[in-house]
């Protein structure tokens, strides 16, 4: 490696070796990283496609676009695609996957053929799904609910229940090899203290995928022998018990949401301190919140079911632990918070898309109280006000904090600079496009428009606030469009980016752009704490924009 | 893969087993272990999932559940159980054998493991075959008027022998229950035999390895995590074993 580095052209991971199977068969975290973007961004258009088609056929009251049943089909695969295809893998398996070994000071994950096996199960389970919607779809929900899905759905179940059972594996493995290597390959000196807490939450990311994901395994496999042999495990009229089917489900399912959500508050954790040039505040709450997160996501699962015909006790207490594990979530607003406070804060695009965050991710999580208080949620359950709690968490978190991410590191990703102007143009559009999009619907479900409706004919005033949610989702899809174009646009055109150009302190800026591909010419030796902007001046060629 | 090649070439060259991406052997052993602990830690979660519905049925329909389980067959349910006991004996000393140096040694003490585990899946079959001719499959004609019979009192049916309505209802109800104590019956004897025959599959290839003397004293980290995960999927028949073959066995009942 040291001799390739006199030549003219730097050896880096992207030119170390050409050809399609040296990206097939690689075993380089980096490269791995690459495949998944192309295919979770793949996915995300799919997902974004069925979106689109939702948003047309509630423009107008009437059910006209399309058929109630291929309605349902439309916001089954919406869910399941972006859920499973692309929210779940989306930070851990591109960013996490890039960026965990070299945060630590390691040359790879510890299990780097484990790594590329996960990424073929990915894409069996892809196009398995593919193949689902290809020959005619599924309706059930992306929930799955027994027994519609058991006994009555007539649509391709089964295959669509098959193909998230095998992704599932895909998940655990990526978690297995984040825990393995954060426990085992960091570099010397770089003690759990002074891991940045971009590692700290995907190790409590990992921790809900290795434990959470079996479960809705063998709860999708139920379903398919339920389906296949008709065993009645879930069949209310032989004494199964369809409830049991939602406490499995959703024993995954809301911690699944802090597979989501925890990588994006590791990318956020990571943008606020370098732009403003400080510190992170309370840097062991933080890291321990994710850890808390993860430890009380697991027990709030059935305030998904308070209308399901729970017990009142059961109720109150899932309730109550519900309210709790916004604690943990409040700790690290109020930190990032503090730590902008009278920080020397730029404008730059990652850092927009960090602010988008923080505002739109504590909008989500309040109203996501609002759903957790048993009264309240009756009133509001199964509306659109339940659509827009978690599209505000899930699209004004996890994918503003996936941007952003995308933002910061692309230039180490790509060794380009993308154009900063366009960049902080279209996190703009992002932000007020989504707003239009979502906030509506809280409005739209305190009126009581139910979920999953394809006609509003008796209820015409609600087209107006469907209109502007319409609208803004245009929006959002060119704020979506525009940095992909600007990404591949700057792969030949942009600007050679620096090895450090945001003047960051974490060991992945220490390496060149692109990095070479074992990440460092040699392995680090960490002697100091993370985030120590204070003692880290501005390199001369930076310019963060105020 | 072509990368690790390169990096074997600079800087693990004398060592062959160290792959590029390890300061030492100890590192990697410690990675490897810890990656199969975690991944039992999720095999326990998704047969917990089974276990949770399992607790919550069998407290629902007891009866059901305990005259169920009566009409497995205890002995065979019990020579099974030592057969994988036995396993798991030789896997260990299969490792200490590899530990020792000693190369036939581990050869023939895997082997006998994969004879047991082979032996295992075949007393399966054998008792699934039994439960098909019993009528004991659920939707392949499933009919539980055996349990009915055997279990009268149990059941509560000799107090409604002169009400021919009730007896009717509570006929109907333990044909659906009993019919949920074997769905989950193959559920999870059926998962825990697709993890026998990855075991087998998985020691047929460390077999492979031992025969051509792969393990070494100071490398045999192949086996040793095997081997956990062996353990692992004979220590989850010793939960099924208690679960399904012995509710309510106690004498006189």
């Amino acid at each position: 490696m040291a001799t390739a580095a006199v030549t003219t052209e730097k050896k880096n991971y992207l030119n170390a070796e050409y050809g399609i199977r040296s990206w097939l068969f690689t075993t380089d975290h980096k490269r791995i990283a690459l495949l998944y973007l192309v295919s979770i961004t793949a996915f995300f258009f799919i997902g974004g496609f069925f979106a689109l088609l939702i948003r047309l056929e509630l423009l107008t009251p009437a059910g006209d676009l399309l058929t109630a049943d291929m309605y349902n089909k439309a916001f089954t695969m919406h869910g399941q695609v972006m859920v499973f295809f692309f929210l779940i893998p989306s930070i851990p398996a591109v960013l996490g996957n890039f960026l965990v070994p070299m945060m630590i000071g390691a040359k790879d994950l510890a299990l780097p053929r484990i790594n590329l096996i996960s990424w073929y199960i990915y894409i069996i389970a892809g196009i398995l799904y593919l193949h689902c919607i290809a020959t005619g779809g599924v309706d059930t929900g992306w929930t799955f609910y027994t027994p519609y899905s058991t006994m009555f759905s007539n649509t391709r179940v089964i295959e669509a229940g098959l193909a998230i059972f095998i992704s599932g594996f895909s998940s655990i493995l990526t978690g297995l090899n984040f825990v393995v290597t954060i426990h085992r390959m960091r570099a010397p000196g770089m003690t759990w203290s002074r891991l940045p807490l971009f590692v700290w939450s995907h190790y409590a990311t990992s921790i809900i995928m290795l434990l959470g994901t079996p479960v809705i395994a063998i709860t999708l496999i139920l379903v398919v022998l339920e389906r296949t042999l008709n065993l009645g495990i879930f069949d209310p009229t032989r004494g199964g018990d369809p409830v049991l089917f939602q406490h499995l489900f959703w024993f995954y399912s809301h911690p699944a949401v802090y597979i989501m959500i925890l990588p994006s508050m590791a990318v956020i954790s990571e943008i606020v301190p370098c732009f403003s040039r400080k510190r992170v505040f309370g840097y062991n709450f933080v890291a321990m919140s994710s850890i808390a997160i993860a430890a009380i996501g697991f027990i709030v699962w059935a305030h998904h079911m308070f209308v399901a015909g729970i017990s009142l006790y059961s109720a109150l207490v899932f309730s109550f632990l519900s309210f709790l594990v916004a604690v943990p979530s409040a700790i690290k607003v109020f930190n990032w918070t503090a730590t902008m406070y009278k920080g020397s804060v730029s404008f730059s695009t990652p850092m927009l898309y960090a602010f988008g965050f923080i505002g739109l991710f504590t909008i989500g999580g309040l109203t996501g109280l609002f759903l957790a208080t048993l009264g309240v949620d009756i009133h509001v359950h199964d509306t659109y006000f339940v659509i827009a709690h978690f599209h505000y968490v899930m699209v004004g978190g996890a994918v503003m904090g996936y941007l952003g991410g995308m933002h910061f590191w692309w230039p180490k990703i790509s060794g380009r600079m993308y154009p900063e102007g366009w960049g902080r143009f279209s996190a703009m559009i992002v932000f007020l496009g989504f707003n239009l999009t979502f906030f509506p619907q809280f409005i739209l479900g305190y009126l009581g428009m139910p979920r999953r409706y394809w006609d509003y004919s008796h209820m015409p005033e609600w087209q107006g606030l469907n209109v502007l949610s319409t609208a803004g989702a245009s929006f959002l899809a060119v704020g979506y469009l525009l940095p992909m174009a600007y990404f591949l646009w700057s792969l030949r055109y942009g600007k050679i980016a620096p090895d450090n150009p945001w003047g960051a302190t974490g060991l992945e800026w220490r390496t060149s752009s692109p990095p070479p591909t074992f990440n460092f010419e040699e392995t680090p030796i960490v002697t100091w704490e993370a985030y120590e902007y204070e003692s880290m001046p501005l390199p001369e060629e930076v310019t963060l924009e105020r | 893969m072509s990368d690790s090649s390169v990096a074997e070439h600079t800087e693990h060259a004398d060592r062959p087993e160290l792959r590029h991406h390890f300061a030492d052997e100890q590192q990697q052993r410690n990675a490897a272990a810890l990656g199969m602990w975690w991944f039992l830690g999720t095999e326990i979660m998704f047969f917990g999932g089974m276990f949770c519905a399992y607790l919550i049925y069998r407290l629902k329909y007891f009866p059901e559940f305990a005259a169920a389980s009566r009409s497995l067959d205890l002995k065979v349910g019990t020579l099974n159980t030592a057969v994988l006991i036995c396993s798991s004996l030789t896997v260990a000393q299969a490792v200490r054998a590899a530990q020792m140096g000693k190369r036939m040694l581990q050869v023939k003490l895997l082997l006998a493991t994969l004879f047991f585990g082979l032996v295992f899946l075949g007393v399966k079959a054998y008792e699934w075959e039994n439960k098909y001719k019993e009528h004991h499959i659920p939707t392949f004609d499933f009919n539980a008027k055996d349990l009915m019979r055997d279990n009268q009192h149990l059941f509560g049916l000799d107090k409604l022998q002169n009400d021919p309505h009730a007896l009717q209802v509570r006929e109907a109800e333990i044909q659906q229950h009993s019919q949920i104590f074997f769905a989950l019956y193959f559920a999870l004897t059926g998962m825990h035999a697709i993890h026998m025959i990855v075991g087998v599959g998985v020691f047929s290839v460390i077999t492979w390895m031992a025969w051509k003397g792969r393990f070494t004293p100071e490398y045999h980290t192949p086996l040793e995590i095997a081997g956990l995960y062996w353990h692992f999927v004979d220590i989850v028949w010793i939960y099924l074993f208690p679960l399904l073959y012995l509710i309510d066995r106690r004498p006189g009942a």
